[in-house]
């Protein structure tokens, strides 16, 4: 395996490289050979040519999701997308009802979007999901009430991978003229977008996630029928007033030439993910006391999240040092604090501590993948021959029977 | 995270992991900590006639500092009387280290090991004297 580059990065749902074919496009919008004008410039040519990139790049990405250019305002990333739709909607509304519905393993960036507005006098229920992260539908239309106004679902989870049906709840907040927001960070280039057919009124998007830079993410605002929002940004007036702020042009470019790229390579991509995934899944399934998070089927190509019963995540990623995981998502990985989307669907504390997400993308190499497995079931041997649980559980003992001193 | 030198030494090349008999009446063993707090110890010591701990194993499930945490431990209670190791606080073992402030609980629940370890095998030779005491 001497074709190997060590650590192997195995951690694309928290970012991917930028992709070659977008570093170049962006490199061109920079320095003063390039477009660098200011797109908001309407005196001369400078601003001009930055303004028709600009807008090329937003076809691009309405494009990919289906939409029209018109529906597309810029952000800094999707936790701008998730604060300005969720909070826009919600404060525009505030007159027809102060309730807003989400799910508990949505993203921190809609959870704590969420909290603020509680703070502010707001009602949120946040639904548990079913034991394979899918939304329960019975109980999703039970908690819709008359002063619901926002409805927030993301598409693809960040730690499990588990894809939602939107559309089905689309149809559902359409017929009940309640704004449907949909967190989709990580769903571009992995599944099929469609909002019209998905009856999605907003959807937050970013490009890091698709081999383009960071910094730069999107919102997607229906036009027909018309969702409105309030500005949480303000100042120029720019994008047509709901987020102001001068527009990147290499960030925005970078964005409309990821997404260009993940919509025509979709379909052959996803077949050699879910290929790599498939493979490393069976390199180490047949293991004791493994634990696979989250819908198999229902869920994207390249994610992989495992528990390894009886041995501790952190020291687990520790361990595999060659390997570049995480034991959730990277926003949490300095916590120590056991994954809330794992407990959520129900995981209990020791194999919520116990997980590892593998995510596989578009550099991912089979060579890579054996060697992933290889490394991650001598990880887990080795922890196990130092873990007294793996002793006791050997033993015969049930561990929850057993009376823990609490620390 | 970065980790220091001394606890990527410790949990590479973790010293005396093993088990000890823990019905033997000169092994002490104790067990702290739970699965749901990610972490869990099991620290046991062999004790001489005249309380000298004799060898020391340790299995743990948890972090890296919490494995490191318990290594260094059974290197540094070998030898030592019980008395002696009564007194080790979970400041030497955390400067040992140099666990970083989030990791400082690893240390705690290593003095804690110690701890509930010493307790077992007071209580096993208490309850041996009693027996003497009774059979007299």
């Amino acid at each position: 395996m001497s074709s190997i580059n060590v650590p192997i990065y195995m951690d694309y749902s928290a970012t991917t490289p930028v992709d070659e074919r977008v570093a170049a496009r962006m490199a061109e919008c920079l320095t003063r050979q390039g477009h660098f004008g200011n797109p908001a410039s309407r005196s001369h040519p400078f601003g001009w040519h930055a303004d028709e990139l600009v807008e090329q790049a937003r076809d691009q990405v309405a494009n990919l999701i289906g939409a029209n250019s018109k529906e597309i305002v810029w952000t800094s990333g999707a936790t701008e997308s998730d604060n300005l739709a969720i909070k826009g909607a919600a404060h525009f509304n505030v007159k027809k009802g102060k309730h807003i519905v989400t799910l508990k393993t949505e993203h921190k960036a809609v959870l704590d979007t969420c909290r603020q507005l509680e703070r502010e006098g707001f009602e949120v229920t946040y639904l548990d999901p079913l034991s394979n992260g899918l939304l329960d539908m019975e109980a999703f239309k039970a908690a819709l009430r008359d002063d619901t106004t926002v409805v927030s679902i993301m598409h693809v989870n960040n730690e499990i991978g588990v894809i939602q049906d939107i559309a089905a709840i689309g149809e559902v907040c359409r017929e009940r003229g309640i704004v449907f927001h949909v967190d989709a960070a990580q769903s571009p280039g992995k599944v099929a977008i469609d909002v019209n057919a998905m009856k999605v009124d907003l959807m937050s998007l970013c490009a890091h996630k698709v081999y383009g830079p960071k910094g730069v993410g999107a919102l997607f605002v229906r036009r027909k029928p018309r969702v409105r929002i309030e500005a949480q940004m303000h100042g120029g007036g720019h994008e047509r007033g709901m987020r102001s702020g001068t527009l990147p042009t290499h960030q925005i470019v970078g964005m409309g030439e990821a997404f260009r790229i993940a919509q025509e390579e979709m379909d052959s991509e996803n077949k050699r993910m879910k290929m790599l995934r498939d493979r490393l899944w069976n390199g180490i399934a047949d293991m004791e006391e493994i634990y696979l998070n989250g819908d198999l089927e229902q869920r994207i190509p390249g994610n992989l999240n495992v528990s390894f019963n009886f041995v501790e995540g952190e020291s687990l990623i520790m361990s595999m040092k060659d390997i570049a995981v995480s034991s959730g998502s990277a926003c949490t990985s300095a916590s120590l604090e056991p994954s809330y989307v794992l407990r959520a669907i129900g995981r209990n504390d020791e194999l919520a501590h116990s997980s590892i997400r593998f995510t596989i993308g578009r550099f991912t190499t089979e060579e890579e993948v054996d060697f992933t497995i290889e490394k991650t079931r001598q990880a887990v041997e080795k922890l196990r021959e130092l873990s007294p649980l793996w002793d006791m559980h050997k033993e015969g003992i049930d561990l929850d029977s057993v009376v823990w001193a609490a620390h | 995270m970065a980790y220091s030198d001394k606890v990527l030494d410790h949990y590479e090349n973790p010293r005396n992991v093993g088990v000890l008999d823990k019905d033997d009446p000169n092994v002490g063993t104790g067990m702290v900590g739970a699965p749901a707090c990610g972490d869990v110890m099991r620290l046991q010591i062999q004790v001489s006639e005249d309380g000298i701990i004799e060898d020391a194993k340790f299995k743990t499930y948890g972090c890296g500092s919490a494995i490191a945490s318990s290594s260094l431990v059974t290197e540094m209670v070998k030898g030592k009387t019980l008395e002696e190791v009564g007194e080790i606080r979970n400041k030497h073992i955390a400067d040992e280290l140099a666990l970083p402030p989030v990791k400082i609980h690893c240390s705690v629940l290593a003095e804690d090991a110690i701890a509930a370890a010493i307790a077992d095998i007071k209580a096993k030779r208490s309850k041996k004297e009693d027996a003497k005491a009774l059979a007299s």
